[in-house]
């Protein structure tokens, strides 16, 4: 009896999202708000990448908002494991020499790639979040192929921390400099080249620095007592 | 292009509810890990680069890795 209740009520679920979804058409903006980045986000923001833009400049206190969540829930994740009691330390089997040669390898490259991404933020596609995960993803290598050369863990709360620091004094330096939070207080340049887009490269090398560490604390964290 | 679209996005709804129904947790984390790729690819046909790369980093790359070390300290049986 439950089933058939169950069924009944995703039909009418399945009909109206149906219902109301397919009046819309696909891939057609109504809003205003989305040609004016496009027609002046260029000459306000001295970014060519038109979402970096977006992201930092005009959209500015959402992206602090999104570190602060990426933030807790590493703080979250800290605190859940500090709870466990360690058990006792399991033997790992040493790596192959072609695994630990690979990965050493490749990890200098991996995080040459993450920074080329954050740097170019404003440039081309990607960004802080995008070069901070892979950055995040040269420490998984790291630790999956020669788990034995850890990174000392506080450095990565180094870095969080300054990365974090970076982005709120810019902020408030904006605030003091133009009158609100993360005005772009710096000179624009011109636009297309590396040094251009006042504090957007500054935020972008933050975020990475900071999203990168967070993600490789995570990491660190769970593969640490397992 | 529209077939390939049409042939990756029945693979990503087959992934999908494989994640769902199946028993032993590391298949699941593996075919959400191929609905995420799938999404990036899908994200970088609708030409939203930015998004593809954080999908394809974050969703494809580190969650699966996160689940399987979680896996790694629990349990593999659901």
């Amino acid at each position: 009896m439950r089933k058939i209740i169950a069924i009944i009520l995703l039909f009418i679920l399945s009909f109206a999202v149906l219902s109301s979804i397919s009046k819309i058409p696909f891939g057609i903006s109504k809003t205003k708000v989305g040609k004016y980045y496009i027609n002046n986000g260029i000459e306000q923001t001295g970014a060519v990448n038109i979402v970096t833009s977006v992201v930092l400049n005009y959209r500015g206190m959402d992206t602090l908002g999104e570190v602060t969540v990426l933030f807790i829930g590493a703080i979250g994740l800290m605190a859940i494991l500090s709870t466990i009691t360690r058990k006792t330390e399991k033997k790992l089997t040493p790596s192959s020499s072609i695994l630990s040669t690979g990965c050493k390898f490749l990890f200098p490259f991996i995080l040459l790639f993450g920074s080329y991404i954050f740097l170019n933020g404003h440039l081309s596609p990607g960004g802080g979040f995008q070069g901070g995960a892979i950055i995040a993803s040269a420490f998984l290598l790291k630790y999956l192929g020669c788990y034995e050369k850890r990174i000392n863990e506080k450095k990565f709360k180094v870095a969080e921390s300054l990365g974090g620091l970076v982005f709120i004094l810019i902020g408030i330096s904006g605030l003091i400099a133009g009158g609100y939070f993360l005005f772009n207080f710096l000179p624009k340049g011109t636009a297309g080249t590396l040094l251009s887009g006042g504090i957007i490269p500054i935020i972008y090398i933050a975020i990475g620095f900071k999203v990168g560490a967070e993600i490789s604390g995570i990491i660190d964290n769970l593969m640490e007592e397992s | 292009m529209i077939f390939v679209i049409t042939f990756l996005v029945f693979v990503m709804l087959a992934s999908a509810i494989f994640a769902c129904i199946s028993i032993d947790l590391l298949n699941a984390v593996i075919a959400s890990g191929l609905v995420s790729l799938i999404t990036a690819i899908l994200f970088y046909t609708l030409q939203a680069p930015d998004v593809a790369m954080a999908e394809a980093s974050i969703g494809a790359a580190l969650v699966t890795a996160i689940f399987v070390i979680t896996i790694r300290r629990t349990e593999r049986k659901e």
